[in-house]
């Protein structure tokens, strides 16, 4: 058992705190959506409902379920309103500092059984732990993006992370009908650890002139039966958001191939950063290629 | 108004990565002489450059089938005369051949060439992918790091084989995770593929991973 029944998303102004919360809540658990921007969280609360609705619509839920999962998401911009909470799960922006002063904030209000938990994909646990003063109750709760879809959890437990900890939270993931997967404490753990290099590969077969975007994404897709090609996927999570997690993820391991490829950074300086932009390496007002 | 219909005829070694004995493709050719496209099977630097026909210019588009080896290696540094490509169907090890065929335009391609030779491929199903003249084309390029990275993964005890195929399938929609995907197709193989682009590139990324190593040298013993 987990022992967990009440839930706080700090961060949940942001697309995937959001999502985290609807898992919580349709997994039944009162959730706590704390964001300290109101204007974020009400964004957020909104994206929520419509995401129920179009669930409602698609026959995936019932019009009476969709209220009760509505229901149990109670938003927050206090941070003393998530001091009942048996875990927080944290999913600002990926920087350490931030995160370290949410934990700290977070350690001081909730009660010592609670389990602080980050959302990270690229940060040490056992460096964000290190804020609290709980090391031992910290994990890592890597969702996929969109949360709310993707059951796919990499719990990674810190250096000082107990047994107990990791047990409790991996039965809360699997309560919550995720499926949780272990990985050690390591920069981008499985997913980005894999993805992020081989995104910025991609970038730079463009850059080397290997082929065309559209080629590259049709190779891998018919070569590998994946189901997205690389380009359209950075484009998809967002330029910027991939040097993000270059500029996260390089300092740390290092490799090469994490560094952020020179036509990333000026493609982002142009403001060409995707489909948020209308433009990133595919054209989506016309679908034409970038550099085509 | 109609797609043309292309004739191709097929020359070269029997044994192709691309086209296996009984592959349907083989048996839409026709000879030489009514051909406005051909096909040379053969690949890898086993057999040495292939020798390009002396009426190569007959022909609309020449295609030579490449291994792990550049179409440099055929053609010389200026790439050959303009009707002549090269291509290879993406397989990895001793999996079925994919649909792709990674269609490579040297220096001097002729346009004309290359869009004869996509035509040909697309008319018989295949998606085609024109690249340059580069090591590893675009997929092993792209892919064999990513393997090298998740073997070696593997050996340092980030997760199971069984967490990280199933991160891939779940979280990337993969057909099958990486460790099981170069298992499944010859991990001897991947040493090969591996090898061949580090000799090239001399980056890490493309060093061979322990696991492979050990695999193909236990391979040599015929173990």
């Amino acid at each position: 058992m987990s022992g967990i029944e009440t839930v706080g998303v700090a961060g949940a102004g942001g697309t995937m705190g959001i999502g985290i919360a609807i898992v919580m809540a349709r997994a039944g658990f009162a959730t706590l959506a704390f964001d300290r921007s109101a204007a974020a969280l009400e964004r957020a609360i909104g994206q929520a409902t419509v995401f129920l609705a179009k669930s409602v619509e698609r026959g995936k839920l019932t019009r009476e379920a969709a209220d009760a999962i509505g229901g149990r998401i109670t938003p927050v911009t206090d941070v003393a309103a998530l001091k009942d909470c048996d875990l927080v799960i944290e999913a600002v922006f990926e920087d350490l500092e931030t995160k370290k002063s949410l934990f700290a904030a977070i350690d001081g209000l909730c009660s010592p059984h609670a389990i602080l938990a980050s959302n990270t994909s690229t940060l040490s646990i056992t460096e964000i732990a290190a804020a609290s003063r709980r090391p031992e109750r910290v994990v890592g709760l890597h969702f996929c993006l969109p949360a709310q879809l993707m059951r796919l959890v990499e719990v990674s437990p810190g250096l000082m992370t107990s047994e107990e900890t990791f047990a409790r939270a991996w039965a809360f993931m699997e309560r919550c009908g995720q499926i949780p997967v272990k990985t050690q404490d390591k920069p981008g753990f499985i997913l980005n650890a894999l993805l992020v290099p081989f995104n910025n590969d991609a970038i730079r077969a463009v850059e080397a002139g290997v082929a065309q975007p559209a080629a590259i994404d049709r190779a891998v897709k018919a070569g590998l039966g994946y189901k997205m090609g690389p380009l359209e996927l950075v484009d998809l999570v967002g330029l910027d958001t991939q040097l993000r997690l270059c500029e996260a993820f390089y300092p740390i391991t290092l490799d090469p191939r994490a560094s952020a490829p020179p036509l990333l950074r000026r493609m982002v300086a142009a403001g060409l950063l995707g489909r948020k932009s209308g433009r990133g390496f595919f054209d989506y007002a016309g679908e034409t290629i970038y550099g085509g | 108004m109609a797609a043309e219909t292309l004739h191709y005829a097929v020359v070269g070694q029997s044994k192709s990565r691309s086209f296996p004995e009984d592959d349907p493709f083989l048996g839409g050719a026709g000879p030489t002489a009514e051909a406005d496209i051909l096909i040379i099977l053969g690949g890898g630097f086993g057999a040495g450059p292939t020798a390009i026909p002396d009426d190569a210019a007959l022909y609309r588009a020449v295609l030579v089938e490449l291994g792990t080896e550049c179409l440099s290696y055929h053609t010389g540094a200026d790439g050959g005369p303009g009707n002549l490509l090269g291509f290879a169907r993406y397989r990895i090890g001793e999996l079925a051949p994919s649909p792709l065929v990674e269609l490579v335009r040297g220096p001097g391609a002729d346009d004309g060439a290359v869009a004869t030779a996509e035509a040909l491929f697309g008319a018989h199903g295949f998606v085609v992918a024109v690249c340059s003249d580069q090591a590893g084309r675009i997929v092993d390029r792209l892919v064999r790091p990513k393997y090298n990275s998740a073997l070696r993964f593997l050996d340092e005890g980030l997760a199971t084989q069984e967490a990280m195929d199933l991160t891939c399938r779940l979280g990337l929609g993969y057909p099958e995770g990486p460790i099981e995907r170069v298992r499944r197709s010859g991990i001897e193989d991947h040493y090969r593929v591996s090898l061949a682009l580090f000799e090239v590139y001399g980056t890490p990324a493309y060093t061979p991973a322990a696991g492979a190593v050990m695999a193909a040298r236990r391979r040599e013993h015929g173990l």
